[in-house]
């Protein structure tokens, strides 16, 4: 869907993006990851032409974006900053209605999408003739992402979208995000310097420094197959949490032994878990410590978190 | 002040209307260039700084400079004026609508951008509507500013609450400068209220406001626009001082019956005006050396309304008994200017553009009576005499010519405060102790400063010597002010016009003016 072709960009005699290729696919999630300065940004905007690429190409939908108008481009890719960039004197209504009416779209038509975006974004219907600054951070950017989603753009590229939010919001709006049925099918490219947002969010991650891309590839490979150094260390606070936030019960049920009763009654985990919601629920829910875990076939599995912690363990080394 | 407001409110009534006119049609012809302008400087940042800095410039040009540009472009009336004005309002307008665009959230302007807006639909869809509250602050700012200016359009025939302000201050009538000044301090106020009122509203209903507006304008423009010749009649420009005299414009009315459509004008810009045919009576000097740079004619004045001003020089009496060589030196320029020597003095000054201090010393030069200045040992142990003049070229030389003098034959020093503007602030400087010595004229000691009855003004006015007497004797007697002997000219207030058109129109003498205005 996406394709970046041995793209640079330079400011003067810096070079902000050097020589970088990448290909998202249709509906996959790639998210570009680093510390700050390290390109993802002016990456990001070369692809709506906010930026200009000094050279390389990049191709949308199989055509060259430069073959098209900016402004046409821009209409047909959602497009969700950082900051509150929601237009402050128009209401919510109003700003999310802002491409359709670019792209004329008749009333009735903005306003059933308008709805509909509400409902989906979780923000209260009556929230429709306020303005932004009456609402909470978190609901601010519920708006400016059902703003980007308004004329149901194929592609939607974000900024740090949830990077102004305080960590328990934050958190649970990535969570939601990442849940929402909308956002499977589009085509999204996703700049983050928060590496658990990455993992959680990313079908792909290309890791950048100084404008190059270190490695890009799926979670899982750079956490256990790092292309360099580098990779390594900036994976490395996080390792563990990661690591068992990345596998889910189902990767490792193999590794599992039945060895407690089941419980006919009691709490169900499904394997669709990830390892960490798993430990965490046995820890603080559990009877006795452990739990059922069944899995999409119907599978029953009763297992403690040492348990788990093995089974994962052999995994990782694999 | 009341009763002055109430006796004259009818032409206050068309003093505010013409000053709201003037003011809001320059206005609203500032934010049609201004406000695109600054658009335009948002967009293209190189020329900021090169447009700002030129409409900067234009504000620093002094106003009444500026009119005077303007008159042989545009004339005297309300076009110089609403142009002048415009140029006024330019820099807070172009500068708030510039800042108010630049200063608009970055992340915003990015966002409207990525959203595939255009350069022209983030405009209008947010940039300006974001910028609103700063612009409205320059248009605020601009139309204060254009009430307070709009005042000098009386020096330009304009009209509008400075005909008040300044005449006022000609005549030293308080009553009259609040009468002027109030109001205009009041419009200032409201239009300020209203612009306030205007920015709440909803930028939904303000583009009701893009189809009235035009609308305003062209009806306020009529008043204006609409030819304003009397096809074939005369019009003549008097100063706000002329205008308020019983020795003026008021004597013309009551002896003459005259009856001329006049506009407010000031001395500054009157003759040139006369000159490039835009009025065709002015009030003028006697002496005045624009009368030969300009080829204008005096009418002569046959039933003798204007009084004889000769001019002398007026000295406090306690200065002349604590320093008796004053008088002797002082009378050393009796007799010595005749209305013809002075006329060309002036034309040196007003034409010739050369400084009171050279053709006084010139002068002096050429009548053997200069003499250098006593060196400062001397100076310093005597005392010092204050000369104070009014503000036209006339007064400079003769105060230079005086200083000169005292400098050169006595050991005095002198001080010069030159500029007082009008009779009365002049006099009053020296009643007060600000200044020992003057020159003025027979005339307005008569008229203006005794303000005799009108028995006992009949009685001397027609002879040049009983007019020194009766002010003589009176300052003497009311104010301890001597006046010393007459220098020998007459500067009276004269009507002038054109030499070609006063012989075409056969116009040698006031009646004669009087009887060709009633014709027809």
């Amino acid at each position: 869907m996406i394709a970046v072709a041995q793209v640079s960009k330079h400011f003067g005699s810096v070079k902000a993006v050097d020589d970088i290729s990448f290909e998202v696919k249709e509906g996959e999630n790639l998210i570009l990851l680093g510390t700050s300065g390290c390109g993802k940004t002016t990456t990001l905007k070369m692809i709506n032409r906010l930026i200009e690429s000094s050279s390389g190409s990049i191709k949308v939908n199989g055509v060259d974006i430069t073959k098209q108008s900016p402004e046409t481009l821009r209409r047909g890719i959602g497009y969700v900053l950082q900051h509150n960039s929601l237009f402050p004197h128009y209401t919510v209504a109003e700003n999310i209605a802002v491409v359709p009416q670019l792209l004329r779209w008749d009333k009735n038509r903005i306003k059933s999408r308008m709805e509909e975006l509400l409902e989906k974004l979780n923000l209260p219907a009556d929230k429709q003739s306020v303005y932004p600054h009456e609402l909470s951070g978190g609901q601010q950017q519920r708006v400016n992402i059902a703003r980007a989603l308004a004329a149901d753009p194929p592609v939607l590229l974000m900024d740090e979208p949830f990077g102004a939010l305080d960590t328990i919001t934050r958190a649970n709006i990535s969570r939601e995000f990442s849940e929402i049925q909308e956002f499977m099918r589009k085509t999204i490219v996703m700049v983050t310097h928060d590496v658990q947002e990455a993992f959680l969010l990313g079908d792909t991650i290309c890791l950048m420094k100084d404008g190059k891309i270190e490695q890009c590839g799926k979670p899982l490979e750079l956490l256990f197959h790092p292309a360099n150094d580098f990779v390594k260390e900036f994976l490395s606070a996080s390792y563990l949490r990661l690591a068992l936030g990345a596998i889910k019960v189902k990767d490792i049920w193999d590794k599992l032994n039945n060895f407690h009763e089941q419980e006919q009654t009691g709490d169900y985990l499904s394997a669709n878990e990830s390892l960490w919601n798993a430990m965490e629920f046995v820890i603080k829910n559990g009877k006795d410590q452990s739990v059922n875990v069944q899995n999409k076939e119907g599978q029953i599995k009763r297992v403690n978190k040492e348990e788990l912690f093995k089974a994962f363990s052999e995994y990782s080394i694999a | 002040m009341w009763s002055f407001m109430s006796q004259q409110s009818s032409k206050l009534l068309e003093q505010t209307l013409t000053h709201i006119g003037l003011t809001f049609i320059s206005l609203m012809i500032a934010v049609v260039i201004g406000l695109p302008l600054g658009v335009l400087i948002s967009r293209k940042r190189k020329i900021a700084g090169a447009v700002l800095g030129l409409a900067g410039v234009l504000q620093t040009i002094p106003s009444i400079a500026l009119l005077g540009f303007m008159i042989p472009l545009l004339g005297i009336g309300a076009k110089p004026a609403i142009a002048a004005l415009f140029l006024y309002s330019l820099l807070p307008i172009i500068r708030n609508t510039y800042t108010g665009i630049t200063g608009v959230d970055a992340a915003i302007k990015e966002a409207a951008k990525g959203m595939g807006m255009s350069g022209t639909q983030s405009l209008f869809k947010v940039e300006l509507p974001l910028a609103m509250p700063v612009i409205f602050a320059g248009i605020r700012t601009a139309t204060v500013i254009n009430v307070g200016v709009a005042t000098l359009a009386a020096y330009i025939a304009a009209g509008g609450l400075g005909e008040f302000i300044f005449g006022g201050i000609a005549l030293n009538n308080t009553n009259m400068i609040l009468a002027g000044a109030i109001p205009a301090a009041l419009l200032a106020i409201i239009f300020d209220f209203l612009l306030s009122k205007v920015q709440t509203l909803n930028m939904r209903k303000l583009r009701l406001a893009y189809v009235t507006f035009p609308f305003i304008i062209l009806i306020l423009s009529s008043f204006y626009l609409l030819p304003v010749a009397y096809n074939g009649k005369l019009l003549a420009g008097f100063t706000p001082e002329f205008m308020g005299r019983a020795d003026g414009y008021l004597g013309l009315r009551k002896q003459y019956g005259l009856n001329i459509r006049t506009v407010v004008i000031s001395d500054a810009v009157m003759y040139k005006a006369a000159y490039e045919k835009k009025l065709d009576v002015i009030s003028g000097y006697s002496t005045d050396g624009r009368l030969k740079a300009f080829d204008l004619v005096i009418l002569r004045d046959d039933k003798g309304i204007f009084p004889p001003y000769y001019a002398a020089p007026i000295v406090r009496e306690e200065v002349l008994e604590k320093y008796p060589e004053v008088e002797t030196t002082l009378n050393m320029l009796s007799g010595m200017i005749t209305d013809s020597i002075m006329t060309d003095l002036n034309y040196r000054a007003d034409y010739l553009k050369q400084a009171p201090e050279r053709i006084a010393k010139d002068f002096l030069v050429a009548q053997g009576l200069w003499k250098e200045p006593r060196s400062d040992s001397y100076r310093s142990k005597k005392g010092s005499i204050r000369i104070g003049s009014k503000i036209f070229g006339e007064q400079y030389i003769l105060s230079n010519i005086y200083s000169m003098l005292i400098k050169g034959y006595t050991d005095l020093d002198v001080v010069t405060k030159t500029g007082l503007g009008g009779t009365k602030i002049c006099f009053d400087a020296m009643t007060n102790d600000q200044i020992d010595l003057y020159p003025e004229y027979t005339g307005t000691g008569l008229l203006v400063l005794l303000q005799a009855k009108e028995e006992e003004i009949n009685r001397v006015i027609n002879n040049e010597d009983s007019v020194f007497s009766f002010v003589s004797n009176n300052f003497h007697g009311r104010y301890h002010i001597k006046w010393l002997k007459p220098i020998g000219f007459n500067n009276a207030y004269a009507l002038m016009m054109r030499r070609q058109q006063a012989n075409d129109l056969g116009i040698n003498t006031i009646t004669e003016l009087k009887n060709y205005s009633e014709k027809k």
